[in-house]
């Protein structure tokens, strides 16, 4: 992956072609014949890729702008402007939509998995990818297996693994859970990255008498960062917009994490009628994510498109 | 190094081995061996019955319509999503005007714009998003039919999600538009490391841009191009289209059934139906079908390595 990604910019830009357009040109017909073949295709390639841009932005922005509009308008005409600006639907959702509970319980949820990823994670790809022992790959292949195995087929048991352990409907088991389910890609992503870092600093450190441990925390953790903060946003992401595991596993209305607490209120509002509060709520899903992906771009899309390339 | 190597091996794999060993190993095991019991999931109480559950499966018409549309999900979507994506890649990367003087190939002025937010829809979740574009289907109401009465086609007006023939399509088109940019970042990023004097040859020779496509692009990104549909493939037999199908489609899965996928009849024969051994059994069924779809994919797309 690192491979096809890093070398992205140079070769286009600096694949310095001038010479062979100085080729070109000598036989005066094609030039001017293929420029206009160029600039037809040009128009035409601005025109698809413009309409993709617009059929990309345009649900999102009319998500924003019925999020500002009262239910009459909503239903009477989904495309005009709102009458005026409805900050009450924004204020409703957050309190009596319970949109600030969601919240909470999905960064508690994040958050402490999060952490609980990174540092497992790190802690087994290390073992694996530096230390040879009876059984090493044996134990590789079986973390890299989860990635490709339908997650359903194990929820139907693991519901009942989790409801044994008096897990259910908490946080501290969607935790587990979720660190459990995210280790896979994480000990595959990080081991890799483990092998690529120099063996000589670690070695030089344990020589000077550092434990094994500390050799791990205090030197390949800091050499391992832009690894961690690669597959930390993946994660991020993956366990901020996670609905399928919660939905099974956690059924407790005051314990919902957003997905799972937008599809609920969606079901509900069918009954009560707030549909305005729940476009302020659904938007109000939306932004930390998109405000994340314009802040970290770059690291965004490596991290994700690592994932495709096993 | 070999000072207490293994006791530091141990203590850390001990938490991270143990916990997936707990909550994805075990339960995977478990519900193979589920699929040969009569459990129900409400009681402890089961007995082993043989194939029972498989030879249930097989004269289940539900589950034959779930695995053809799972099978839909594997194949057409990939196929839409990714021919799609190659063709916004290689106008993005390859599209533009030639400059004088300039790169024999480059892409459309302001490329790195389209391809932020071509990959918008990949950040959000697929549950916001389904839920988002249940209400731009909704019939009356919805943005869609409203746009189509707004521009003079009021006699246009599906039922989308509600009608049988036209529902699977539309909980297919969302997961398109939602996973389009991710392809179309993945592919430029192998289109920009293709070297660029391969171009330059095949336009000295008189190429055009189809030819170029065919013969240089596609070539040169078949690896990358296959692992993407693998992997799209799996998300579409697995997660993805349970978000979308499950809040997406009301009821059963849609009118009569038409979009119920395998993913979501094993969510309704556990925890909705209590027959937990018959959706373990179709879970069996789920995980057979993901193996043999990337099998098959890698299969009919190996070629010859091509290095450059």
């Amino acid at each position: 992956m690192k491979t096809t990604e890093t070398p992205a910019p140079p070769p286009a830009e600096s694949g310095s072609a001038v010479p062979v357009t100085k080729v070109g040109l000598p036989t005066k017909k094609p030039p001017t014949e293929k420029k206009s073949e160029g600039s037809v295709l040009n128009a035409f390639s601005h025109g698809i890729l413009v309409i993709w841009a617009i059929m990309v932005v345009l649900p999102l922005l009319w998500a924003v702008m019925t999020s500002f509009k009262d239910d009459s308008s909503i239903f009477g005409s989904p495309w005009s402007l709102p009458d005026k600006l409805h900050f009450d639907n924004w204020s409703r959702a957050w309190t009596e939509a319970n949109m600030s509970d969601y919240f909470l319980n999905t960064i508690l949820v994040v958050g402490g998995s999060l952490i609980g990823t990174l540092v497992l994670g790190s802690m087994a790809a290390y073992v694996l990818a530096r230390f040879d022992f009876p059984g090493n790959r044996f134990i590789y292949y079986l973390f890299i297996g989860g990635m490709s195995f339908p997650i359903m087929l194990a929820l139907v048991p693991l519901f009942y693994v989790v409801n044994n352990m008096g897990l259910l409907n908490s946080i501290h088991g969607l935790i587990l859970v979720y660190i459990a389910y995210s280790l896979p890609f994480t000990v595959f992503f990080l081991t890799a990255f483990f092998r690529t870092l120099p063996t000589s600093v670690a070695e030089a450190a344990f020589v000077d008498g550092a434990s094994h441990s500390r050799t791990f925390f205090q030197i390949m953790v800091p050499m391992a960062k832009p690894g961690l903060i690669s597959v930390g946003i993946f994660n991020f992401l993956g366990q901020w917009n996670q609905y399928m595991l919660p939905t099974v596993l956690n059924t407790d209305p005051d314990k919902r994490v957003l997905t799972q607490g937008l599809v609920q209120l969606a079901v509900s509002q069918g009954y009560k009628g707030d549909w305005s509060g729940l476009f302020a709520g659904l938007v109000m899903a939306m932004l930390p994510v998109l405000a994340a992906y314009i802040v970290f771009q770059r690291q965004v899309v490596q991290g994700l498109t690592a994932g495709a390339l096993k | 190094m070999q000072h207490g190597k293994y006791r530091f091996i141990v203590g850390f794999l001990a938490l991270p081995l143990g916990l997936y060993a707990l909550f994805v190993v075990w339960p995977f095991i478990q519900s193979i061996y589920y699929s040969f019991t009569d459990w129900t999931g409400l009681s402890p109480e089961f007995k082993m019955v043989g194939l029972d559950n498989y030879r249930r499966m097989l004269d289940d018409e539900i589950f034959w319509k779930s695995l053809q549309h799972s099978l839909m999900f594997a194949v057409v979507l990939p196929l839409v999503t990714i021919s799609l994506a190659l063709f916004f890649a290689f106008m993005i990367n390859v599209g533009g005007r030639r400059r004088k003087g300039g790169p024999v190939i480059s892409g459309v002025r302001g490329s790195s714009f389209y391809k932020i937010v071509y990959f918008f829809p990949q950040v959000l979740s697929i549950a916001i998003v389904a839920l988002l574009f249940a209400f731009a289907y909704n019939p009356d109401s919805g943005a869609i039919n409203s746009f189509f009465r707004g521009i003079g086609l009021d006699g246009l007006q599906p039922l989308w999600l509600g009608d049988p023939d036209l529902a699977l399509w539309c909980v297919m088109a969302v997961l398109v538009w939602s996973t389009v940019g991710f392809f179309v970042v993945l592919f430029s990023a192998g289109m920009a490391s293709i070297p660029a004097d391969l171009y330059e040859a095949a336009l000295l020779d008189g190429a055009g841009r189809a030819a170029t496509f065919f013969r240089i692009t596609l070539p040169l990104l078949w690896d990358t191009v296959q692992s993407g549909w693998v992997y799209m493939g799996i998300l579409a037999l697995g997660a993805e289209s349970f978000a979308v199908v499950q809040i997406m489609t009301t009821g059963p899965g849609g009118p009569d059934y038409s979009t119920t996928v395998m993913v979501l009849y094993v969510y309704q024969k556990a925890f909705r139906d209590g027959q937990a051994a018959y959706a373990t059994t179709i879970g069996v069924a789920l995980l057979i079908v993901t193996l043999a779809f990337a099998a098959v994919v890698m299969r009919l797309g190996r070629r010859e390595r091509l290095e450059y």
